[in-house]
């Protein structure tokens, strides 16, 4: 699906004529490419007081091979800085607010094309001063508006890091290179929170999927042949489920990717065991479970019926639970390993509602109560449950809706331009890597920061 | 080398299409290709390199004449997959499937697949044989008079193609005027012909809505069923239409109905060792146990053009020590409803058993409900290629389905010819 609009002002005469008068540019966001540098120049790094926080990110960038200068006040910048990550985790006063200002300041104002600023904080119900919590909460604002001023693609976003996980270097390491890297070209101004897990060190970040097993239903099309591909890049043996009726698609995208194409509508009453016995013959167990089939039947709350009503929420939020039932039985074989991951999608509209979207706005405020309480239910056994929540994302579904709407849609947002499929497959790709064990019961939006629903 | 089993893994088809609709515009190639691609896609086999493909297709470009090695090349298996073209009529998708068994079982393969494609939408036009003569002397022509003179014998006469004609080279009849005869001799009436036809519809429909066909069948060109089925259709609906074949006959039963129409598809089936299968994790869903073909001297009047089946499946069951009854399911091409009532028919006489087929008992009458349970070519349509890897892969998800038991295929081709085949269950 193309953006015209962004082709016509970012090219020749249209780009001349839109600088002259002032519209609105869509910048060209950087995205990945296997074997990609992390990032495009140095990381400005920098921290209230002596955290260890603040040596694990110089060190995971260096890992990641990326060069690392100081973050501190008055700085001039000799090489533009294509990151800025500030570790407030030990911000406990407001007066420290300023200091994170005069580091972050000058970093920000030197940041290279599609920059990012990443603040890292304690998470405010953690602490029991006022005070304190109340410097850490000042954080989300100072993030989201950093977000709002950012152009060129530019993105901030806030990593929460849960006490545990402050003294934890492998567990904040695969968060903070997806939110560094061009991974997360269409998120910006979200929290993440990140707490202590199981978390192993990854060396090889670019294939972390690598002989993994991954399900992913609604992958004939649109996000969930985005996911696919991103999983197959990754290293992952996908198994791409759609109903029986868009085979031929499926195929095209397993065949595509050397992956198993599954016919089968979600919402069968065996849909849990056939996906099992598909596993079984790829595998020993899943890896990952990726909940990506969606429907829409919009029709205002007043006017819809039980079909329209029961579909959408059956397809969207019922199935889930239902499939997830059968693959967390520890006596399914194929079922989801210790360990494993549950990746649901959202959306923005299950956290903003949508006129006339009534029933699907609550099978997607459903998957966030799902995942919310199903990743506590499953912490014991290392499994972690995360959902995206995509805005406007540039697919089949978005190019129906009536041309000035989806103008709309498509420039709400910090970056002024839709999200592409991939975006969401990169932010599911990254709940589902080993070294996000630490990140669990979230829910992530990829909406370029969209004024919908926020 | 030591004899093992050939196991059928699955299969896929497109959906089947009336002539002249939705597959138009797509050749055996497009079709063949498709089919193979859908079946890479259900089993993971991309970039396999697999014993062999075996596929044909009954009515054939003469471009097409490396149909299968040209769909593989053309599908994501390994291009080191060899691959060959077969043709035996009707038979010909089954006979793929027998001959890609066999070398499974003599241990030269560890896999391969065998199907079967065909297209009256994309037939070959030949031009006639008197135009085809002048073109080829102006071809061999050495100088432009010799040329121009060669090209000035062409009459108007000539220009007009000859149509690919559904009949005997032999006796000039149609394949329904034959079968007509023999319906006749077998005293087959209209009702019984119409009923078959009627569960055919009835049976494929209720498989399609219970999801029998959800890992058999994969879409294309927007068609997500075939759509020669009539789910609703009825013996009193069918009871109005008139013959279509045995005209001039103030007795003829076989109708438009009753008889399959032209149709469009391709089929491919999956088969490997046991020791292949389990390397993938795949399930075999049946063991393809023998098959046979037959043929009669239709030409010189003493058998029917299609009654070749029962003397192939008499001397498959006498190979294989099987009684006729000792199956749980019957897949019986549907060539035409009387056609498979005549074997039926020809199964139960003792005349014919002991004439015929030189047998001292009659082979005897089966259990209707386990006839084409799940609908056959009169509801499907008949690819004629493709006819045998449909029923190949229904059946072995059948058997397989069931956990137990033994089915029994049978086709009927053009030329005299039948195949007969025999798959059972995994233990
Ligand atoms: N496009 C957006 O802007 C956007 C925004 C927010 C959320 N989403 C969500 O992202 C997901 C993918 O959306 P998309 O835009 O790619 O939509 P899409 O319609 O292009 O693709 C959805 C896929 O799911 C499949 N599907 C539907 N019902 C199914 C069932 N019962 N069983 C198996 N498969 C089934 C469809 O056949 C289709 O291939 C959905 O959950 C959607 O709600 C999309």
């Amino acid at each position: 699906m193309t953006d015209k609009y962004a082709q016509l002002v970012n090219h020749g005469i249209g780009k001349k004529v839109a600088t002259q008068v002032g519209l609105p540019r869509p910048p060209r966001l950087r995205r990945y490419e296997p074997g990609q540098e992390l990032l495009e120049g140095p990381a400005a790094v920098g921290g209230i007081g002596q955290s260890p926080v603040t040596q694990t990110v110089a060190a995971v960038i260096k890992a990641s091979g990326g060069a690392v200068v100081d973050a501190a006040a008055d700085t001039t910048y000799a090489d533009k800085p294509a990151a800025v990550v500030f570790d407030a985790t030990a911000a406990r006063t407001l007066k420290e607010l300023e200091e994170l200002r005069a580091a972050v300041g000058p970093a920000v104002k030197a940041l290279g094309r599609c920059g990012r600023v990443i603040l890292i904080g304690t998470p405010p119900d953690e602490l029991a001063d006022a005070e304190a919590a109340a410097a850490q909460q000042a954080l989300e604002g100072i993030m989201r508006s950093i977000g709002k001023e950012l152009r060129a693609g530019g993105t901030a976003n806030l990593i929460w890091l849960q006490g545990e996980a402050r003294g934890d270097s492998a567990a904040l390491a695969a968060p903070l290179r997806f939110l560094l890297s061009s991974r997360s070209a269409y998120v910006s101004g979200q929290p993440v929170r990140v707490v202590a897990g199981d978390v192993p060190e990854v060396d090889d970040w670019q294939t972390p999927l690598k002989g993994e097993v991954a399900v992913i239903t609604g992958a004939a099309r649109g996000i969930g042949a985005d996911i696919a591909h991103v999983f197959a890049r990754a290293g992952a043996n996908v198994i791409a489920v759609d109903i029986p009726a868009a085979g031929d698609a499926l195929a095209k995208v397993a065949n595509g990717i050397g992956a198993v194409a599954l016919q089968l509508d979600i919402t069968s009453v065996d849909a849990g065991e056939r996906i099992a016995q598909a596993v079984a013959r790829v595998g020993d167990h899943l890896d990952v479970i990726v909940h990506n089939a969606g429907i829409t039947r919009d029709k205002l709350f007043v006017n819809t019926d039980a079909d329209r009503w029961g579909s959408v929420i059956d397809v969207n939020l019922a199935a889930q639970f239902r499939i997830n039932k059968v693959l967390l039985d520890p006596a399914t074989k194929g079922g989801l390993k210790d360990g494993g991951r549950i990746v649901a999608v959202a959306s923005t509209s299950g956290i903003g509602g949508n006129r006339g979207q009534a029933n699907y706005a609550a099978s997607k405020a459903g998957v966030m109560g799902m995942v919310r309480q199903l990743s506590k239910n499953l912490a014991d056994r290392h499994i972690t449950v995360n959902a995206v929540a995509p805005g406007f994302i540039e697919t089949e579904m978005t190019s129906k809706i009536p041309l000035a709407t989806r103008e709309v849609g498509r420039r709400i947002n910090s970056l002024l331009q839709g999200g592409q499929p991939v975006d969401v497959g990169e932010t599911i790709a990254f709940f589902a890597e080993p070294g996000s064990a630490g990140v669990t019961g979230q829910v992530l939006r990829v909406c370029g920061q969209s004024q919908l629903g926020a | 080398m030591s004899q093992r089993d050939a196991y059928v893994i699955g299969g896929n088809r497109i959906p089947f299409a009336r002539s002249g609709g939705k597959y138009l515009k797509a050749s055996n190639q497009d079709l063949l290709t498709t089919t193979i691609e859908g079946l890479v896609a259900r089993f993971g086999l991309g970039g396999e390199r697999l014993g062999e493909v075996v596929a044909g297709a009954v009515i054939k470009h003469s471009r097409d004449f490396n149909l299968t090695r040209e769909a593989v090349l053309g599908s994501h298996l390994d291009p080191h997959t060899p691959a060959y073209d077969i043709q035996q009529a009707c038979g010909t998708g089954l006979e793929a499937a027998i001959l890609v068994a066999n070398k499974i079982r003599l241990g030269q393969i560890e896999s391969g697949i065998a199907g079967g494609s065909d297209t009256t939408s994309d037939a070959p036009l030949a031009v006639n044989d008197d135009l085809r003569k002048t073109l080829m002397k102006v071809n061999y022509a050495k100088t432009p008079q010799q040329r121009l003179k060669a090209l000035a014998k062409i009459r108007p006469g000539q220009l007009a193609p000859e149509q690919p004609k559904n009949a005997e080279p032999r006796t000039g009849l149609a394949m329904g005027d034959h079968q007509a005869i023999t319906t006749k001799e077998w005293g087959i009436t209209r009702e019984a012909q119409d009923e078959l036809a009627v569960r055919s519809h009835q049976n494929l429909a209720a498989a399609y809505d219970r999801g029998f066909f959800d890992d058999l069948v994969t879409p294309y060109l927007g068609l997500t069923r075939d759509n020669n089925l009539r789910a609703d259709s009825t013996v009193e609906k069918l009871a109005k239409l008139k013959p279509a074949f045995g005209k001039g006959d103030p007795a003829a039963t076989m109708t438009a109905a009753n008889s399959t129409p032209l149709t469009d598809g391709a089929s491919a089936v999956l088969l490997g060792s046991q020791e292949w299968a389990q390397e993938r994790g795949l399930t075999p869903l049946a063991r393809f146990v023998d098959g046979e073909a037959a043929a009669v001297d239709y030409v010189h009047g003493d058998e029917g053009l299609l009654m070749a089946p029962p003397y192939a499946i008499a001397r498959l069951l006498k190979r294989n020590n099987l009684s006729l009854q000792d199956f749980d399911f019957y897949e019986f091409h549907e060539a035409f409803a009387s056609t498979v009532l005549c074997h039926l028919a020809a199964l139960e006489s003792p005349e014919f058993c002991k004439q015929r087929l030189g047998l001292d008992e009659p082979l005897g009458p089966i259990d209707r409900d386990k006839l084409n349970v799940n609908g056959s070519s009169l509801a499907a349509g008949h690819p004629f290629a493709a006819t045998g890897g449909r029923i190949v892969a229904s059946l072995a998800k059948m058997l397989h389905e069931k956990g137990s038991g033994r089915g029994l295929i049978s086709i009927c081709a053009a030329g005299g010819q039948g195949v007969a085949a025999i798959l059972e269950a995994t233990a």
